[in-house]
């Protein structure tokens, strides 16, 4: 079939299963937008800045499980969409972001809106290309959308000059992706993994670490069935919540710099640290000298740069964690799960002694309850985002989480103003579940032009604002390390969330007491449109337990005890 | 570099297309490893090319160079060399003033001679391992050398 490279990009989508499409046109775009138009094969969400498109299309994909897909133009359109390649490099998200370039004839000479591109995203995509010819079209976006959904998953970017989408040229997507120096290593090593279970079944304290990993490989519940055939007590990483139920009893907690006190101390005295899909983030090692120390290290990871990187592995097994999770399965009745027992019994009582939680001694709401109080209301229903701060760690900290892919936010890169448009992603993804953004005051400032899109598109995002008028997270440091110099921090001047909700055409609420905020929540449940309610938060509160940058995760800074 | 680093020479062989340098070149300067040498030329007959380079650090920065280079698409294999044969060629300018023969007979002692004669300088190469090729630079500074060039070493497992 002869037709023109802008053409072929809508029959590779459509061939690709893609549904939607994130972006924002401009000149360089203009004949793929062209064809957009013409077509009814998926539908085009119009976000209101490239980052947030691009923001929405990791939402997609971290909901789906399938690839994101954003599409801008080129130059200003571009550099605005590289935080959001950058935080799905970081993240391991599977996305195609196609831009358009000047024209061929132009590149290299300065010209309007021209920018390299490649060279910028080189750094921080999975792959990236430049099409020169419209006939390597079909092969390199087929090449795409495979680089980004198999082995460790992560953002493709696609450059296209405006010519070679006016180009016409064959097009034939049967053939098969044929990438004779790419091949992801997806079955662990038998014998391996055979030493791994012999290694638990001799361990005294072992511990599992559960990592986003296993988010990517959909391997959830294969874990969770592991976890409970060896009786293990288990930690999540920030990316992993959600891998087990959060009433699950082997669940520890989440561990790290916000990490529960059991779960840092489980770490620090585990004999065997299994690790699976996590990369030993140094939020959740501190100090890597002091980072289970006395332990032997099985690490499962498709990744072989992720094993050894920072932390010895005893047991490196590179390979799909579901592959290998299963593999350990058929063998893991050689771990005798009463053994466990005084090692659990052990860590319950550091939970016991450092519980992780919150005093309601202010006359503001504390944010935290916020965040339990959604979760008794919405729990297992809602998909949950989070922007960057304070709000996200007490979100980790609190929400009740009871499935993989329920709560999506930016660990590696941390990025303000990722909340509200994923969320958007979220919601195209899974319109019949509730899609609730905690985010602050700060944050939401960062994107907030996605009203506009929410109220166009109907994705009836529901965004929390815990108000605290600061920079939380970054006051929260300049309380604790900068002697209360709480430099630039301060949001005393703010808009007013309410109107501007109003002012694109969605709903606001500001509430100060727990009956206002029942009431709001669901009313924007019930109201089915864009939302901002604005809580009245305590100021000063800080996240506990911290274990202060680079220190050990067994010096923990804790919550102030109160007598009952 | 960090503890015990150590002279390393890595093969990489690379699929011969646009910018697949600057994917290799942009690694290294972006998670802060460094490059000694680097030197680059197609394979014959065949689709890739085969990079030589000679960086250092400890074993578990070398490790992750490997590992990261693997990473990367374009690269068919990455071989951290053990036991290799190592060259590398030197050019160097003289003034024609200087003693010749000296020149002329060191040259040969690693693996060169003088290649070409003006009327104001002449050129001399050498062709051999990089410690002895530092060797003689040292050795010829007497001579004046106007101008060297050196080429970075190429490297074949034994
Ligand atoms: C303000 C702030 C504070 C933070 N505090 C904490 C904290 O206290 N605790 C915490 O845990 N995090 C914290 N984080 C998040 C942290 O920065 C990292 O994002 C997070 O710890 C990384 O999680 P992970 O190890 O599960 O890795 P991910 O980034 O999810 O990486 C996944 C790993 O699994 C591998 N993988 C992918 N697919 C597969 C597959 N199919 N099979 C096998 N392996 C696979 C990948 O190669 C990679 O190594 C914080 C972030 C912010 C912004
Ligand atoms: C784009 C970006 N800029 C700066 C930062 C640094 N930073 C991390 S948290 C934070 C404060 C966030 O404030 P807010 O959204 O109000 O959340 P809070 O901590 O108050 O809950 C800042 C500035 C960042 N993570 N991302
Ligand atoms: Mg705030």
């Amino acid at each position: 079939m002869q037709i023109s490279g802008a053409q072929m990009v809508i029959e590779a989508l459509t061939l690709e299963g893609v549904d939607t499409v994130f972006g924002y046109p401009g000149g360089a775009i203009m004949n793929v937008y062209d064809e957009i138009y013409k077509q009814d094969k998926f539908q085009h969400i119009l976000n209101r800045h490239e980052q947030a498109a691009v923001h929405a299309a990791e939402g997609y994909a971290k909901a789906s499980g399938k690839v994101g897909v954003a599409m801008i133009t080129s130059g200003p359109g571009f550099t605005n969409a590289v935080t959001g390649l950058a935080d799905a490099y970081m993240d391991s998200i599977p996305l195609v972001v196609i831009s358009g370039q000047v024209p061929m004839s132009l590149i290299g000479t300065d010209a309007f809106q021209e920018i390299d591109a490649v060279g910028i995203s080189r750094s921080c995509t999975k792959h990236n290309y430049l099409v020169t010819d419209a006939k390597d079209l079909p092969r390199i976006l087929k090449e795409a959308f495979y680089i980004a959904s198999s082995g460790r998953p992560g953002p493709v970017h696609v450059d296209i000059p405006k010519d070679v989408t006016a180009q016409i040229a064959e097009f034939d997507y049967s053939q098969p992706v044929k990438l004779e120096t790419y091949k992801p290593h997806t079955k662990g090593n038998p014998r391996q993994i055979k030493k791994a279970i012999e290694a638990m079944a001799d361990s005294k304290r072992p511990l599992f670490y559960l990592g986003g990993g296993i988010i990517n490989a959909n391997a959830a519940y294969e874990v969770r069935e592991l976890v409970h055939k060896t009786g293990i007590p288990a930690v999540e990483t920030f990316m992993a919540r959600g891998v087990l139920a959060h009433d699950d009893e082997h669940l520890i907690g989440m561990l790290g710099m916000h990490g529960s006190y059991a779960a840092n101390m489980a770490m620090s005295e585990t004999d065997l640290v299994i690790a699976l899909g996590a990369r030993f983030d140094d939020r959740v090692t501190g100090k890597l000298s002091e980072f289970a120390k006395n332990a032997a290290v099985i690490h499962v990871d498709i990744d072989p740069a992720s094993i050894s990187k920072l932390v010895n592995a005893d047991f490196p097994i590179v390979g799909d964690v579901k592959n290998v999770v299963n593999e350990m399965l058929e063998i893991s009745s050689k771990i005798d799960v009463s053994k466990f027992e005084s090692w659990r019994e052990t860590i319950n009582n550091f939970d016991d002694l450092h519980p992780l939680t919150y005093h309601e001694d202010s006359e503001k709401l504390k944010p935290q309850w916020v965040i339990e109080r959604v979760g008794e209301l919405l729990g297992d229903d809602a998909n949950i985002s989070t922007d960057v701060g304070q709000h996200q760690m007490w979100t980790a900290q609190f929400y009740p989480f009871s499935r993989p892919r329920q709560f999506i936010s930016s660990g590696g890169l941390g990025t303000m103003g990722f909340g509200f448009p994923a969320a958007l992603g979220v919601k195209a993804a899974a319109p019949q579940q509730t899609s609730v953004n905690f985010t602050g005051d700060g944050s939401i400032l960062m994107n907030c032009q996605e009203l506009m899109t929410a109220v166009e598109k109907k994705l009836p995002v529901i965004n929390i604002i815990l108000n605290n008028n600061y920079l939380g997270m970054v006051r929260q440091w300049q309380t604790l390390f900068y002697d209360k110099r709480h430099s630039e921090t301060d949001l005393s001047v703010q808009p007013d969330f309410v109107k501007l909700s109003e002012a694109f055409g969605g709903i606001g609420y500001r509430v100060s007491t727990k009956e206002e905020f029942d009431a709001a929540l669901k009313d924007a449940v019930e109201k089915d449109v864009v939302a901002f309610i604005e809580v009245i938060v305590h100021r000063l509160e800080n996240v506990m337990p911290m274990v202060p940058s680079g220190g050990s995760l067994f010096n923990m800074m804790l919550l102030e005890k109160k007598e009952k | 570099m960090t503890e015990n680093s150590e002279r390393r020479v890595i093969s990489v062989i690379v699929v011969n297309e646009a910018s697949v340098l600057s994917r290799i070149t942009d690694l290294f300067s972006g998670r802060g490893y460094n490059i000694t040498s680097l030197t680059v030329a197609p394979i014959p007959d065949s689709k890739y090319s085969r990079l030589t380079i000679a960086t250092s650090g400890s074993v578990r920065v070398i490790e992750q160079i490997t590992k990261q280079l693997h990473k990367l698409i374009p690269v068919l294999r990455v071989y951290e060399h053990a036991d290799l044969v190592e060259k590398e060629m030197a050019m160097v300018k003289f003034p024609i003033t200087e003693n010749l023969s000296d020149i002329n007979t060191l040259c040969e002692a690693y693996n060169g001679k003088i290649v070409n004669v003006g009327e104001n300088v002449i050129i001399a190469m050498v062709a051999d391992e990089p410690k002895r090729v530092e060797n003689f630079l040292k050795v010829i500074k007497r001579y004046n050398p106007k101008e060297i060039v050196r080429s970075g070493a190429v490297a074949l497992e034994r």
